[in-house]
């Protein structure tokens, strides 16, 4: 199942006078499961719900499967949908919610009551047919919700923040579940989430979105190692920004110390801003790292424990003043003694180093 | 791919023309209904009120009514009449609110139970019982001696009656605003070992401020608009709500009716205006993360609320108790022997043996057919996409009726029904006009009842529903209709109740064949008939309690047979 599921060309969206989408283009592959991501108020929502024909665009075509379906009413489309609340009927069993769309296609009932046991079977829960959805947890609530949209095997899922709803640690479990399963079924799907965590686990590609606009496009890979703007390094991740001034060459001054790297195309003496993750470091278990390139000595000013990972904030040699975050596994931070004063020293990943103008 | 085939479940063709068309056009018609039966008959009166004899007159129908020296009696009468109405109702309604929901009395649901028979009851019925009790013949006219006062009729009767009357709706407000309050304030306080009266002071009546201002406007309205009881037990006593009717059925002066009526209308559109603010406020006072209040026993404080509660049950049933012993008697007070004579010769006599029956008719008309067009008026415009041009214009009509005295909309519907140009005149003067004035002058509660229903839906259901192409009017069925159910019933019961008590607005719209009870009680009572008047009210009562009782009955029976959802819970 390969080819083109869905087009989406200049999609253009205001409400009033605010603008929620500006001309956005997208394609997006049959069989892979994109994820839309971004802050609040970033657009990713209007959009899907544009695609599902819930919301108009200004402007902007929408074409799934070759057929233009811009101005089609949402029961001409071809999907199936989950949304954050679920929306289970509440005073409708399990197996009649999931055999709402069926029953309406004039199927045989034991064609219906067939199709309903596969679906159930499908996410996990074959026994919960006459329960009603007041009687699951949220995470099986979720679950049937996404069999009922599966139910009459739509070309497209949708998935709109499907599991904001849910504590930590379902949500961590149907994350796998929901990935596993449109894996097994095929089908085209788009996810809006604003967990970033959510949106790289889960996806064939991310789409990483801002003020109405698409930022990025790319695998989960590349969207964090090669964000394509200041924004998404800063959304997908921790990052550092560093002020510092541009050397030519690859070469850049932060403070008094200078940091040698891959990015280029900035002329000597542009300001600049070096955009690092704090894992993007060589600590001394990996060698001798005083002999490395971009070699230096910092103080810890403070250590976050975070579970396996402590997140120390650094006061590094020549820096003047400009903090580093850096990350330790908890062996690490043991081993080498981090804790508030001690002094490190590490090597900085110039591979990693991504630059953006300050301008 | 493999595991999971993709039977042919392909989409049917799609009837969108047709679901788009149910959805602007059911909205379409919902605006619509609601200018021709509000919001053109109210214009009429507004073109009527500046006209005379056809010409526009400007304001001289206003100047002459001004100038006259009935209208300054009667509009300082009405001031008096609601504001001492309402400075009686809302402290009694809040103490009885206050007992029931912040101590530990016994028997609550009974007393509030007690408390609500009032709506139940013509306004005229405690008209008629304070008569029995304090009029000429009064068994406790005496007790008149005590307040210095001469006679019952008049603006005394008339406050008493309309505290009876009015209570129970300041008492629903008061409950509501007295049920929410966070208990974490009252810790806080007790924390700081503050007096129980200081906690009054500043956090009970603080909290509950919004509701008293609430019930103030809904008491005094009811008061400005009240038209049964000053024509009962007013005596000499004019008020606007009988200027109305004098010019409109007296003197069949339109004009000058249309005038009377928009004078009345002032008032109760300021108190309309003030509450509907304060409501919106109301909204914001409690978080999510409130910790709801218990009260815990205090014997003193108990006892004392124990008393008054009951002292106050006891006269509602005293007064409901009076009519209706009255209305059985031979000669009040003089032959106390049992007859039935006031609910037979006596409706005969006067002609009015078929308005219990019409009475009936219409309430089961409004309860049925008002729900229905309340209940799908509030689903197509929460629930349906598109035509956003038409939703204002439907939510500001909805609201209307809360601030239109039922008067003025009658004269509304008189100069608009029965203008020789509008072809819908044939409705003028048969049941269906009764019926629908009645629906269109509760419309507000109901409305806003169904409304509060809805939004307690998921909003995706449509969207939900739409992408397994079932049309939206399926999901209506299926799921909206069934768990708004018990929304739709009290809808009903609210139509059902008020149209059987309903007078102001019906007064200028009935006709010889369909004369209602309560409107027939007015005729009885003015025909010194007062045994049968009380007959007549007797029956509203008795059929408001039994139908109130059936309704209640049918939805217990329905929510265990179609709500079993709602009862469970996790496991």
């Amino acid at each position: 199942m390969t080819g083109e599921a869905l087009r989406l060309e200049g999609i253009h969206k205001a409400f009033g006078g605010f603008v929620a989408l500006q001309s956005v283009d997208l394609a997006i592959d049959a069989g892979e499961l994109v994820c839309f991501v971004g802050p609040s108020g970033c657009g990713k929502t209007t959009l899907l719900r544009i695609i599902a024909g819930l919301e108009s665009q200004t402007r902007g075509r929408v074409i799934q499967n070759g057929r233009d379906i811009s101005t089609a009413p949402p029961s001409a489309r071809d999907y199936g949908i989950v949304f954050q609340s679920y929306a289970l009927f509440p005073n409708l069993t399990i197996d009649e919610n999931v055999a709402y769309g069926l029953v309406n296609r004039r199927r045989a009932r034991a064609q219906i009551d067939a199709r309903v046991k596969e679906l159930l079977t499908l996410v996990g829960l074959p026994d919960s047919g006459p329960k009603y959805p007041s009687q699951l947890s949220g995470g099986q609530q979720q679950r049937i919700a996404l069999a009922r949209a599966l139910a009459t095997a739509p070309s497209l899922l949708l998935l709109d923040e499907p599991l904001s709803a849910l504590d930590a640690k379902e949500r961590e479990r149907l994350r796998g579940e929901i990935r596993h399963l449109q894996k097994r079924v095929g089908v085209t799907t788009i996810m809006v989430t604003h967990d970033q965590e959510e949106a790289l686990s889960m996806s064939d590609r991310v789409v990483v979105m801002n003020h109405g606009r698409i930022e990025q496009v790319g695998t989960p890979l590349q969207v964090y190692e090669q964000p394509a703007t200041p924004f998404v390094a800063d959304f997908l991740g921790k990052v550092n920004v560093l002020r510092a001034t541009s050397l030519g060459e690859g070469r850049y001054r932060v403070g008094r110390v200078e940091l040698a790297t891959q990015a280029n195309g900035y002329a000597a003496g542009e300001a600049v801003r070096l955009y690092l993750r704090p894992e993007d470091r060589l600590l001394p278990d990996s060698g001798p790292v005083e002999r490395m390139p971009n070699a230096m000595r910092g103080r810890v000013l403070g250590v976050d424990f975070l579970g396996t990972y402590c997140l120390a904030a650094m006061d590094v040699e020549g820096f003047e003043g400009q903090k580093l975050l850096v990350y330790f596994s908890l062996n690490q931070a043991l081993e080498m003694g981090v804790r508030e004063g001690a002094t490190i020293p590490f090597a900085l990943r110039g591979e990693r180093v991504r630059v953006f103008s300050a301008a | 791919m493999t595991a999971v085939a993709r039977p042919d479940f392909a989409p049917r063709p799609a009837r969108l023309a047709s679901e788009t068309l149910v959805a602007h056009g059911g909205l379409f018609l919902v605006a619509a209904a609601l200018a021709v039966f509000l919001t053109l008959p109210l214009a009429s009166l507004l073109v009527r009120s500046v006209q005379g004899g056809g010409q526009f007159v400007g304001f001289a129908n206003f100047a002459e009514y001004f100038a006259a020296p009935a209208f300054a009696r009667s509009a300082q009468n009405t001031l008096v009449f609601a504001g001492l109405t309402t400075g009686i109702t809302v402290p009694l309604a809040f103490v009885f609110a206050y007992a029931i929901q912040r101590s530990c009395i016994p028997f609550k649901s009974v007393w509030r139970s007690i408390a609500m028979i009032p709506i139940l009851a013509p306004s005229m019925l405690a008209a008629l019982s304070f008569i029995y009790l304090f009029g000429n013949q009064g068994w406790l006219k005496f007790v008149l001696g005590w307040f210095g006062l001469q006679s019952i009729y008049g603006l005394p009767g008339m406050v008493l009656a309309m505290v009876f009357s009015s209570f129970p709706h300041a008492v629903m407000i008061l409950l509501a605003a007295l049920a929410l309050s966070d208990a974490r304030l009252y810790e806080a306080a007790d924390s700081m070992a503050t007096p129980g009266w200081r906690k009054f002071l500043t956090i009970t009546l603080p909290g509950a401020r919004y509701g008293l201002i609430s019930a103030a406007m809904v008491v005094f309205t009811m008061a400005v608009s009240e038209f049964g009881i000053p024509k009962v037990i007013g005596g000499n006593t004019g008020v606007l709500a009988i200027d109305v009717y004098k010019q409109v059925i007296g003197q069949q002066n339109f004009s000058m009716g249309a005038v009377v009526g928009l004078i009345l209308l002032a008032p109760v559109l300021v108190a309309f205006i003030i509450d509907y603010a304060v409501r919106k406020r109301q909204k914001a006072l409690l978080t999510a993360r409130s910790v709801p209040y218990c009260p815990r026993p205090a014997p003193l404080r108990d006892a004392t609320l124990l008393a008054v509660v009951i002292a106050m049950c006891a006269f509602m049933l005293l007064v409901v108790g009076m009519a209706v012993f009255g209305s059985f008697v031979k000669v009040w007070p003089y032959n106390l022997s049992f007859t039935l004579n006031h609910y037979t010769y006596g409706f005969e006599e006067a002609g009015v043996d078929h308005a219990y029956p019409n009475s009936v008719k219409m309430a089961l008309w409004c309860a049925l057919f008002g729900a229905a067009v309340t209940f799908a008026g509030a689903y197509w415009l929460e629930k349906t996409r598109g035509a956003d041009f038409l939703r204002p214009a439907i939510q500001l009509q909805a609201m209307m009726p809360m601030a239109v005295p039922g008067m003025v909309l009658g004269i509304g519907y008189i100069l608009f029904f029965n203008h020789p140009a509008n072809p819908l005149g044939f409705l003028y003067g048969t049941m269906t006009i009764l019926v629908l004035s009645t629906v269109i002058h509760f419309y507000s509660s109901s409305h806003l009842t169904a409304v509060t229903a809805l939004k307690q839906l998921d909003n995706e259901f449509e969207s939900v529903s739409a992408s397994l192409k079932v049309p939206f009017y399926k999901t209506f069925w299926r799921v909206t209709v069934p768990v708004c159910l018990p929304s739709i019933i009290d809808i009903s019961r609210y139509y059902f109740v008020n149209a059987m008590t309903t007078i102001s607005c019906v007064v200028f719209l009935y006709s010889p064949k369909t004369t209602l009870a309560s409107i027939s009680i007015l005729h009885l009572d003015e025909a010194g008939n007062v045994g049968s008047a009380a007959a007549m009210a007797t029956l509203i009562v008795a059929t408001s309690g039994v139908v109130t009782v059936l309704f209640f009955v049918a939805e217990w029976w329905l929510v265990r047979r179609t709500q079993r959802w709602r009862e469970t819970t996790r496991n």
